[in-house]
């Protein structure tokens, strides 16, 4: 480099060097490398306004990188997006410099030039610009006392990842992950940061939810459909991304724990995602259908490429024997390779050449003019002819010889031909090779690592993942609440029998009401025209009227029609802290009153026979949502139950909305004519982790809404005097509030009567 | 009263046999055993009943049954006229006063309290005791009694008992063979080969999902109503799209995948 600086400076540089009026070494050593840049790219104006910006940058009292770095982008950004945008660029150097987020300037040249390439138009930039304005005023924060503002913690590594991000989701999805980050880590400086460079797994969740194109887990009961009625097969389908590793663009594959494919596809000439991932899925079914292993120990690296390609083709043949409509996906996806390229000297060849004979044998419209080559197609053709399905040995014979026959020297150029040579539904078969002596390159196995983990978790059952609705942004927060589930440890199962015998005379007014309730199974409806019976009664008088000749009445038959009860219930108790305190104007905890209410109903439920669960919640930050069962719907109100019930403690937190997701997947696997899920409760939706105490609440109503789509009728029983304020946001007019919570074990069943009569 | 000639059959029904169903068919009516057949629907268990009939001669009574079919429905009512009351034979009556073969199609749709009156028919006493009428039926020599009913959707609710199951011969029927069923298509509808063994093909892909979101697969029936629109002239990927598709699911993912099959397999 430094040689340069000695040659001379032309003198249209040097003029541009004084206007500079820039002193910094290293700006000095790179300023020609620019210029020559820049004049190539830029208009007179535009070098003018190039030089004028650039001379304000280096005088800002930042160093000189952000001199260099803009020197060096500039050009690139303002060819792509016209010449204005120069001074834009500026101006925002300036609003960053002047804002304290000074450290910010570096990385956002740096990336500047990449964000244009994915934006492609002015207007986007703007509003990238604009995001990032936004981001900065929200996240820079002034704290009360301090006279300095602090800078955006977050914002660098935002700068860093842009074009990564942007090249993965849209600009609205691009918004809306910054919206999420700023959202939820606003008051955590260190965990901004993790969620801006992309480590923290929330960061990754959420950019997966706004990927463009068709992710893998929204469909993959779609796909499991496909393999089982088109291939009868199925297999584990486990995704794996493509955003994360640049450098090795992983593809799909199977082995013994599954299908591997990425997580999302975009449309990709003309197919649909989902068509692409079921042109892939075909293909590696046919792989597991017709290809047998070989031992590939002998073959060089270019025999076993040249192997699976003819491998690949012959099972793609008969994927289009069996459903000829495969193959229009088949060619759309496959590559048109450039025959021409043949004659280059300089690069390896055999990729192209083999991309060549791929698609003549899957192509009849693809014509090959090298007659060595088509030779090939034709006795590939042969070994597949007269609806013969040929062997992966087969194949391989014809790859064999195909290595032979068409090497070059070329061949073993460093340089390898990769255009238009790769096939994106094929996978990599791996499931193709068995090596007798085990190599360097085998894949290392970390399966038994993850083994390991799986035992020390053998004793509880792994967490769900639920959704949680943030009302502010109008969306769901992916996968954000785990819930726990276990069995509610056992008490003493007699506790509950005393507090039933002390509320006998309740239980047997509750009897009387129970007996009218009671299903009938079979009810007689009079008076039909038509129906399964004479009704005599009606008949004879009806007779008589027609004998004395008055009109008789025809509606003289009866039926029957059944009058069942077909309900499940379940009902989901609030265990939080809040209920070990005293009930007002009573010696006992609501803890308490909630166990002999819960008792008298779940007798009184056994009395009418219906289907009936019980369990409780509490929570601890949203990574910990305990969910306890107490009765299932399938167990009896035996002593088992009896005595879950009463070692009933309350302690933590009410997050509702998780625990109710949760009960309502079981209330949904139930068969009955209506569903009732009562929540019983004795405050609003809290937990410590959310401070805008809103949150919750909404999310409660939106679980709500939620259940009441899936069929299921929610219901509360608030015992908070003043839950008035909030509970009709959340259930509408399905709630009641007790107000005095002494009169409980004698309210619930009736409620609950009353609820299903 | 009651016209034999309306219940015989006139034509010959087509049928294919997919096994010896037809010699044992024969057996089971030498010896007036009951038979029940089972199967999934659209198979052709209707069409084999309808055929023996044809084959034995003998007029044949369907019942199609219901949930809201009560005794009275298969054995007869009282009704009233100018006179008084007049007792109406039902169709079981019918066939035993007649002699003909009754078939009661999907019995486990009827009510169980229903499907007793069947017993005293069934055993070695062949009577059907008419105790509002208080009558006392010899069924006629000719009588057979035939069930049909699909053990693929039945809940807990509804199974037969076992008292009403014990009294019957049974045929298992399944869909027949990709082949049989693809010259069952053909020769149903006229169609050739070729292209009854595509709708064949799509039949099977369904099949497989039986149990994964489909309670049950594209039947036979639909595939000759498919190859019936496909010979009036409708697009072949649009007639499968409305004979076997529509009808049999409204879940969008199965619905997709189907389509697909047909997009697969029409080139």
């Amino acid at each position: 480099m430094s040689e340069a600086v000695v040659e001379e400076r032309t003198p249209e540089i040097a003029a541009y060097w004084e206007t500079l009026g820039c002193r910094f070494a290293d700006v000095d050593r790179v300023f020609d490398e620019c210029m020559t840049e820049a004049i190539a790219l830029l208009s007179k104006e535009g070098i003018e306004a190039y030089i004028e910006n650039a001379r304000f940058i280096g005088k800002m009292g930042r160093g000189s990188e952000p001199l260099l770095v803009y020197l060096e982008e500039a050009p690139t950004v303002a060819s792509i997006v016209g010449e204005e945008i120069l001074v834009e660029i500026k101006d925002f150097v300036y609003y960053l410099s002047t804002n304290t987020n000074f450290k910010a300037i570096i990385p956002f040249l740096q990336t500047i030039s990449a964000v244009t390439r994915r934006l492609h138009s002015i207007e986007q930039l703007h509003y990238y610009f604009e995001l990032i304005k936004d981001m900065v005023e929200r996240t820079s924060l002034s704290v009360h006392g301090h006279h300095t503002t602090f800078p955006s913690p977050g914002l660098p590594d935002l700068l860093k990842q842009a074009p990564r991000l942007l090249k993965l989701v849209s600009m609205e999805g691009f918004k809306n992950w910054i919206d999420y980050g700023i959202n939820y880590y606003h008051e955590h400086p260190t965990r901004q940061i993790d969620y801006f460079s992309l480590q923290s797994a929330d960061a990754h969740a959420v950019l997966q939810r706004e990927q463009h194109g068709t992710l893998l887990v929204d469909h993959e009961r779609k796909l499991d459909l496909y393999m089982r009625s088109l291939w009868q097969d199925s297999d584990y389908l486990v995704p794996y991304s493509l955003a994360f590793s640049e450098l090795r663009k992983p593809m799909p594959y199977y082995d013994d724990y599954g299908i591997r494919l990425p997580d999302v596809y975009d449309d990709f000439k003309g197919v649909r995602g989902i068509d692409r991932y079921r042109a892939t899925l075909a293909h590696m079914a046919a792989h597991r259908r017709w290809s047998s292993k070989m031992v590939v120990d002998n073959w060089s690296p270019f025999q076993r490429v040249a192997v699976e390609v003819f491998e690949d083709c012959r099972v793609d043949t008969l994927v289009i024997r069996l459903y000829p409509g495969l193959r229009r996906r088949f060619l759309a996806l496959h590559p048109i390779p450039n025959e021409d390229d043949l004659d280059k000297t300089d690069q390896s060849l055999l990729l192209l050449r083999l991309a060549l004979v791929s698609r003549a044998i899957l192509d009849p419209e693809f014509k090959i003019k090298d007659e060595l080559l088509s030779s090939f197609v034709d006795r590939f053709h042969a070994m597949m002819a007269d609806g013969k399905e040929g062997s992966s040995r087969d194949a391989a014979d014809i790859a064999l010889s195909f290595v032979a026959r068409t090497r070059r020297q070329t061949d073993l150029s460093p340089k390898t031909y990769f255009d238009n040579t790769e096939v994106d539904y094929r996978d990599d078969n791996r499931h193709l090779w068995i090596y007798i002596e085990s190599g360097d390159d085998e894949e290392t196995n970390f399966e038994h690592l993850e083994d390991q983990k799986r035992d020390e978790q053998v004793d509880a059952l792994p967490p769900r993942h639920y959704h949680e609705w943030d009302y502010a942004a109008d969306h769901y927060r992916p996968d954000w609440v785990s819930v726990y589930e276990a069995i509610h440890p056992s008490g003493n199962a007699s506790y509950i029998d005393k507090l039933l015998e002390k509320h006998s005379a309740l239980a047997k007014r509750l009897k009387a009401i129970l007996e009218a309730l009671k299903p009938q199974e079979k009810v007689r409806i009079r008076y039909q025209e038509e129906g399964s019976e004479l009704d005599l009664d009606v008949a004879i008088r009806s007779l008589i009227d027609l004998k004395s000749g008055s009109q008789p009445d025809m509606r003289i038959n009866m039926s029957h029609k059944n009058d069942g009860r077909n309900i499940a219930v379940m009902l989901v108790l609030d265990l939080s802290q809040s209920l070990n305190e005293k009930a007002d104007g009573s010696s006992q905890t609501i803890l308490e009153l909630s166990q002999e209410a819960v008792s008298l109903l779940s007798w009184t439920i056994q009395q009418l026979g219906d289907k009936f669960s019980i369990a409780g919640f509490n929570s601890d930050t949203r990574h910990n949502v305990r969910y306890a069962h107490i009765k299932g719907f399938s167990e009896s109100w035996g002593p088992e139950v009896k005595a879950r019930l009463a070692a009933m403690k309350a302690q933590y937190s009410t997050r509702m909305g998780a625990a109710m997701r949760h009960a309502a997947h079981y209330l949904e696997a139930q068969k009955a004519d209506k569903k009732l899920m009562l929540v019983l409760t004795d405050g609003e939706p809290a937990d410590i982790d959310s401070s805008d105490p809103q949150v919750l609440i909404q999310d409660t109503r939106k679980a709500v809404s939620e259940l009441d789509q899936q069929g299921i009728y929610s219901y509360c029983i608030n015992l908070d005097p003043k839950a008035d304020e909030y509970v009709e946001d959340i259930f509408g007019k399905q709630y009641t509030v007790i107000d005095h919570v002494d009169r409980l074990p004698e309210q619930l069943p009736k409620i609950f009567m009353t609820l299903t009569k | 009263m009651n016209d034999v000639a309306q219940y015989t059959i006139k034509e010959e029904p087509f049928y294919q046999a997919q096994d010896d169903e037809i010699e044992l068919y024969e057996a089971a009516y030498a010896a007036r055993l009951p038979v029940m057949v089972k199967g999934p629907t659209g198979c052709g268990k209707s069409r084999f009943v309808e055929y023996m009939a044809w084959k034995l001669g003998k007029p044949l009574i369907t019942v199609a049954c219901n949930e809201d079919m009560t005794a009275s429905d298969l054995v007869g009512r009282y009704l009233l006229d100018a006179n008084g009351t007049r007792w109406l034979d039902g169709p079981l009556t019918t066939a035993a006063r007649i002699g003909a073969i009754c078939y009661l199609d999907e019995i486990v749709e009827a009510r169980q309290d229903t499907t007793v009156v069947i017993h005293p028919l069934t055993d070695h006493r062949r009577t059907l005791p008419l105790d509002k009428k208080g009558e006392l039926i010899e069924a006629h020599p000719d009588f057979q009694l035939v069930i049909s009913y699909n053990p693929g959707y039945q809940s807990l609710m509804k199974d037969l008992k076992q008292s009403t199951k014990q009294r019957f011969t049974g045929f298992e029927f399944d869909y027949p063979s990709a082949e049989t069923e693809t010259s069952i298509v053909s020769k149903e509808t006229g169609i050739d080969m070729e292209l009854a063994a595509k709708l064949v093909k799509i039949g099977g892909t369904a099949r497989n999902l039986k149990g994964h979101g489909l309670d049950e697969g594209i039947s036979t029936r639909l595939l000759t109503y498919a190859a019936t629109l496909i010979k009036g002239g409708v697009a072949p990927k649009a007639a499968c799209r409305m004979a076997l598709v529509r009808p049999i699911t409204d879940d969008a993912d199965i619905r997709d995948t189907l389509d697909h099959a047909i997009s697969a397999t029409f080139a």
